[in-house]
């Protein structure tokens, strides 16, 4: 059998690693024109090695097509509609690259001295400002490096807060709805969970929060709008029930895209909280990261917030360690502070007006998407739904086809999947989120696409169970990857 | 189906008493539910579990769920068996793929359980 060239859609592509050929190479060093030194003299023998065992070898045009063509096999929102639930896949605007590649921002390194780096200081003092406004809160740290990151933060600072009140309690309390983070965070801040089950109309019980608030609770951790993209209209008196025992409300900002410009969680009682400006504020998220988590506080938790702070002294920036309360550095310097420049872009770009009107739009687009597709799904919580909609498969289950399916499906529609089974509490769950990215067009794209993939199910189950028939690869054996992994980093 | 002499929890675990001990797994019912086991994390024999309090986790390529203990006492004997292959929680999970026996510290607590044929009506119920 002859080693054919294949069309670049459907071609294969090994590891560099098996590409790797001895003594190929894809640089050219200057000739040398210093002095020349023995290494193993200079730092001792032990420390030089002739060379690195199992690196790949390869010329410069075949690392450059082999990480190309791994770069064209992915799914991005450059290419198409993203309606990851509770991602908030949105467009990150090119003008935010061109304000994170201004030369002296770009260049700036973090032990550059104050002075000559009060651009910077300046740009991350606007931020802090303009998401204390947007969330109605008193005080920002730009520190935690994502989302899961500022939860933990968030609670640290809890945690600090009820330690110098004398106590700082053992359990936090967390809806079923939640994100798996919120119990992960609690966990690793040392404190028990106590799950609460969402009513019926899939909110936060009031009633069952009212018996569980003790003074052995430290905060409730909560999504709003939470997880089913619904609005937790009992907030307020939430956090009244909360404060009343002496416990915080702990505010998970992974969906504040129904929020911005329209409701802020400072007015309706949330004492702390964190945003992902790799959703919310269009920076670039999944896989492109980093991210960033910055956390919200009220007053009353400031004191306690990472090390240093930005103070202005004068007419300039400064940073200010001497902070005797603070629960210390969450991450090296000051945050990741090219996200950090891209969403003060996108906020200064949009402005408040712009700002809501992309909140309006979210929402809009969400419940343009529930209106056309309830026809055809089961729809299990019937509360009005703000920037998602959760679906379940329970209509199609019937013919064997789950959610799971019909993600694999719309990636032959040319549409990255919605988020499959989550959250928890809908069976078999369809959550599509379309943020305010999508025009008409596109949206009625992907209506259309999950009516015929609906029609499919009741004519040819078989063609969706076995999608998608358009990719590379189609289904991998995800159980034998997970029981019996096999991890090498070498050529076999 | 669900084995007679077993209770149930709504959580989906069964036990099944023996004099002083009680043989727990997770219901057939909810393997159907996971999907593929992957991977089971059991409790140390020796440690003391309470009812209704979580004994353990079973990972799917769904999710990790946590497994409720039916029963109250100490962790005598845990199925070793299972690290090498979750996969007999898929097709045994009333018998060979049992989790943990427990040395019951308050029998009693059995009748607060379902029986089979309340569990089979709440399987039913329960989308």
């Amino acid at each position: 059998m002859i080693d054919k060239v294949t069309p670049h859609i459907t071609q294969n592509e090994p590891l560099l690693f098996e590409r790797s050929s001895p003594g190929k190479k894809a640089y050219q060093l200057p000739e040398l024109d210093v002095p020349e030194v023995d290494a193993a003299e200079a730092l001792g023998a032990e420390n030089v090695r002739a060379e690195i065992a199992g690196f790949p070898e390869v010329s410069e045009v075949e690392a450059i097509r082999h990480f190309t063509r791994l770069s064209t096999w992915n799914f991005a929102i450059d290419y198409g509609m993203y309606p990851l639930g509770s991602c908030t896949m949105k467009y990150n605007p090119r003008i935010n690259e061109q304000a994170a590649r201004t030369e002296g921002l770009a260049w700036a390194h973090p032990y550059q001295p104050e002075a000559l780096a009060q651009g910077c200081l300046e740009v991350m003092a606007t931020l802090e400002a303009a998401l204390a406004e947007i969330t109605g809160m008193d005080a920002v740290t730009l520190q935690p490096a994502a989302g899961a990151h500022g939860e933990l933060t968030g609670i640290l600072l809890i945690r600090a807060l009820l330690e110098k009140r004398g106590n700082p309690r053992k359990k936090i309390l967390i809806p079923d709805s939640a994100h798996g983070t919120n119990p992960a965070t609690a966990a690793i801040a040392g404190y028990a969970i106590e799950n609460i089950k969402s009513s019926e109309t899939g909110v936060l019980d009031v009633a069952a929060l009212e018996q569980i608030v003790n003074e052995d609770v430290a905060a409730l951790m909560v999504t709003n709008p939470n997880t089913l993209g619904v609005f937790e209209n009992n907030i307020a008196h939430a956090a009244e029930i909360l404060h009343g025992k002496g416990a915080m409300l702990y505010m998970d900002g992974a969906n504040m895209n129904a929020l911005v410009g329209i409701a802020r969680p400072g007015d309706f009682g949330v004492d702390v909280m964190h945003l992902n400006l790799h959703k919310t504020f269009s920076t670039p998220h999944g896989g492109g990261g980093p991210g960033a988590g910055p956390v919200a506080v009220k007053k009353v938790l400031e004191p306690f917030l990472p090390a240093p702070r930005l103070k202005k002294s004068g007419k300039r920036w400064a940073w200010d360690y001497r902070r005797k309360h603070s629960i210390g550095r969450v991450k090296a310097f000051y945050g990741n502070f090219g996200v950090l420049i891209r969403a003060l872009a996108y906020i200064l770009a949009h402005g408040g007006p712009g700002l809501r009107n992309a909140t309006m739009d979210a929402v809009l687009n969400a419940v343009y998407i529930r209106k056309r597709l309830e026809a055809y799904f089961d729809l299990p919580y019937q509360s009005p739904n703000m920037h998602e909609v959760v679906f379940s498969d329970d209509r199609q289950a019937a013919k064997g086809v789950r959610t799971g399916d019909f993600a694999k499906r719309l990636i032959d529609y040319g549409f990255h999947p919605y988020t499959v089974s989550f959250p928890l509490i809908v069976h078999g769950a369809m959550m599509i989120e379309p943020t305010e990215t999508e025009g008409k067009r596109e949206i009625d794209q992907f209506i259309d696409a999950m009516i015929s993939i609906a029609k499919e199910v009741e004519t040819d189950p078989q063609l969706v169970k076995t999608a998608p028939h358009l990719t590379r690869a189609s289904r991998v054996d995800e159980t034998t990857a997970a029981r019996k992994p096999i991890l090498r980093w070498k050529p076999a | 189906m669900y084995p007679e002499n077993f209770r149930y929890t709504k959580e989906h675990e069964w036990v099944s008493v023996e004099g002083e001990t009680g043989t727990v797994g997770i219901t057939d019912h909810a393997q159907a539910e996971l999907g593929d086991i992957v991977y089971v994390d059991l409790p140390k024999v020796g440690a003391h579990i309470e009812q209704g309090k979580s004994l353990g986790s079973v990972e799917s390529v769904k999710a990790v769920s946590d497994i409720y203990s039916p029963v109250s006492g100490e962790v005598v004997a845990i199925n070793t068996d299972l690290a090498d292959h979750p996969e007999k929680l898929n097709t045994d999970p009333h018998g060979d793929a049992w989790l943990v026996k427990i040395k019951l510290g308050n029998p009693g607590e059995v009748q607060n359980l379902m029986t089979s044929a309340d569990y089979l009506s709440y399987v039913g119920a329960e989308k």
